[in-house]
């Protein structure tokens, strides 16, 4: 596709939308909905200077520690859980019963365990964001297919080369799809982190913009979030595409098959 | 070339040469819920230093299992398997197998080129040895051309050429191959059979060849053990006296050759209504004999 015909494709909807929302509030005088332009001003007055620094950093830095963190350490457990077969039967049970918690409720718990801080925040992240992660790198470490499995034990690849040119590629599709869910948990983990007993970052300014009624500038916070959405899927997509190449290579020649 | 003595039919040639591999005895007995299904029952049979034997016999006779207990993917329930002398536990250094699905015994993930080498690289083969290698298996097999291509983007019969030439690359003293034929067309097949002969007369590997296919264990083997329904023993073991140079139009043609096939296919026969349980205890402790069971009709 060519780039215009792409970029066609990418702010389609987004420029229809807007052009609806201009539309629909040109004679508008609710409080609670503001103008596309009123809005536009206000994101650029609030956003761009100091808050950048002061709310979005910190809590885009949380938000990264926490991803970066689930994937690996629910990839490394997973690799674990998954290779070892008394060890997923011991902790099945239990993993299911930690996923089935909304993390929410374990904010409390987490602010006395470890205090009101970054730390804390990062945990609240990790204990919801880890699941998908980990649950499906365990299954597809057990999807390993047999004949590739004994094809890596003949020629000798054992142990940690087997981790790293078996297990961990074949279960990449899966790995992938779990990371992907990953990280929308995390965005609504990560306000939900900063709403309670919090004195900064986004989560903190938009509840504290709604309590202040300050309309614009709390929909323009919920703007901040749905680009920081935007920018983790468009990295998610484009470092998919390529270390699962071979992946999407091989579906098509088995779906034209 | 490998050291070989003529091939003679019915006449001993193994017992002047310390065999390479032994298979002694074995016997695999699978738990299941419903109890115990013993799918070999006692096999027997030695190989010597660059022979290349086809196993052949019924659907269902154990061909794998057996395999997979030479190959030390399975451990036997009784017997033993011994190669250069040491007893098999584990996968040896000294074997590579070539499984039938192709397409799921390379890794999809990496370059036709990069699958041949891994096992090298995994052995700590130095880079400048471990190009030269994979360069020349992938020559052997008439590969390359496509080293860079994914395997999924070749044909069957390719792919199947890449997991010949990751095996012949790794250099092993024993090369099994478990019906690495069944699944590819009968043309292909055929270039692939003698890509088989040609590897093995100019690298000198040993290789036991699984088949189900009476012509191919005929066309490709200096030697036809042939087993019974399962669970397994040995029906019967033949020398093939054709001559080395084989083809696939004189070959076939011969009277000789259909001689062979029409003896195998008889014994094939006899073997799917006779199995270790109905069969008289089996003589062939590793010296062939065309003996045939008659007695068991």
């Amino acid at each position: 596709m060519s780039i215009a015909k792409r970029a066609a494709f990418l702010l389609g909807l987004p420029v229809l939308l807007v052009l609806t929302w201009w539309v629909t509030t040109i004679g508008s005088t609710s409080f609670f909905v503001p103008k596309p332009g009123e809005l536009a001003q206000t994101f650029v007055r609030v956003w761009i200077g100091d808050r950048f620094f002061e709310d979005v950093v910190p809590s885009v830095t949380n938000l990264a520690a926490g991803i970066v963190l689930a994937i690996v350490l629910g990839i490394g457990f997973g690799v674990l859980i998954g290779s070892v077969r008394w060890l997923r039967a011991l902790t099945e049970p239990t993993l299911e019963f930690f996923r089935a918690l909304p993390p929410p409720v374990l904010v409390p718990v987490l602010m006395l365990l470890i205090g009101i801080n970054d730390s804390m925040k990062i945990a609240v992240i990790i204990s919801g964001a880890i699941w998908p992660v980990l649950l499906n790198t365990i299954e597809g470490v057990r999807a390993v297919d047999s004949v590739l499995s004994d094809s890596a034990r003949t020629y000798g690849i054992n142990g940690w080369a087997r981790v790293r040119h078996l297990v961990l590629p074949s279960a990449g599709p899966q790995i992938a799809a779990g990371i992907r869910q990953c990280l929308s948990i995390a965005l609504i983990l990560m306000v939900i982190s900063e709403m309670f007993a919090s004195s900064a970052g986004l989560g903190f300014t938009i509840v504290q913009f709604q309590r202040s009624f300050a309309i614009p500038e709390m929909w323009s916070g919920i703007v901040v979030l749905g680009l920081i959405g935007i920018i983790l899927s468009f990295i998610f997509q484009w470092t998919e595409r390529r270390v699962l190449r071979w992946y999407h290579g091989l579906r098509e020649v088995e779906n034209a098959g | 070339m490998p050291a070989k003595t003529t091939a003679q039919s019915g006449v001993d040639t193994g017992s002047t040469q310390e065999p390479l591999l032994s298979v002694k005895g074995v016997q695999k007995i699978y738990q299941v819920d419903a109890g115990e299904i013993e799918a070999v029952r006692d096999l027997t049979f030695d190989l010597r230093p660059g022979e290349l034997a086809c196993l052949v016999g019924p659907s269902g006779s154990g061909k794998t299992t057996l395999l997979k207990c030479i190959a030390g993917l399975m451990g036997a329930t009784a017997g033993e398997v011994v190669l250069s002398g040491k007893p098999v536990n584990g996968p040896p250094k000294e074997m590579a197998v070539v499984f039938q699905e192709y397409g799921r015994s390379l890794f999809p993930w990496m370059s036709v080129r990069d699958n041949v080498e891994l096992p090298l690289k995994n052995a700590k083969v130095a880079k400048a040895e471990r190009n030269r290698l994979v360069d020349e298996a992938l020559e052997a097999v008439g590969l390359d051309h496509v080293p860079r291509s994914y395997p999924w983007q070749l044909s069957g019969g390719m792919q199947q050429r890449v997991a010949i030439a990751r095996a012949v690359a790794y250099q092993p003293k024993v090369l099994l191959m478990d019906e690495p034929f069944a699944a590819v067309d009968a043309q292909t097949r055929a270039d692939l059979e003698d890509l088989i002969r040609d590897v093995w007369e100019r690298l000198g590997i040993t290789i036991l060849f699984v088949t189900h296919d009476i012509d191919e264990s005929v066309y490709l083997g200096e030697r036809v053990i042939i087993l019974s329904s399962s669970p397994t023993v040995i029906q019967e073991d033949i020398q093939i006296d054709l001559p080395d140079e084989r083809d696939q139009l004189t070959t076939r043609s011969s009277a000789r050759f259909t001689e062979l096939r029409g003896h195998v296919y008889e014994q094939i026969q006899i073997a799917k209504h006779n199995t270790g349980a109905s069969a008289p205890s089996n003589a062939a402790g590793g010296s062939p004999s065309t003996v045939a069971r008659e007695e068991a009709e």
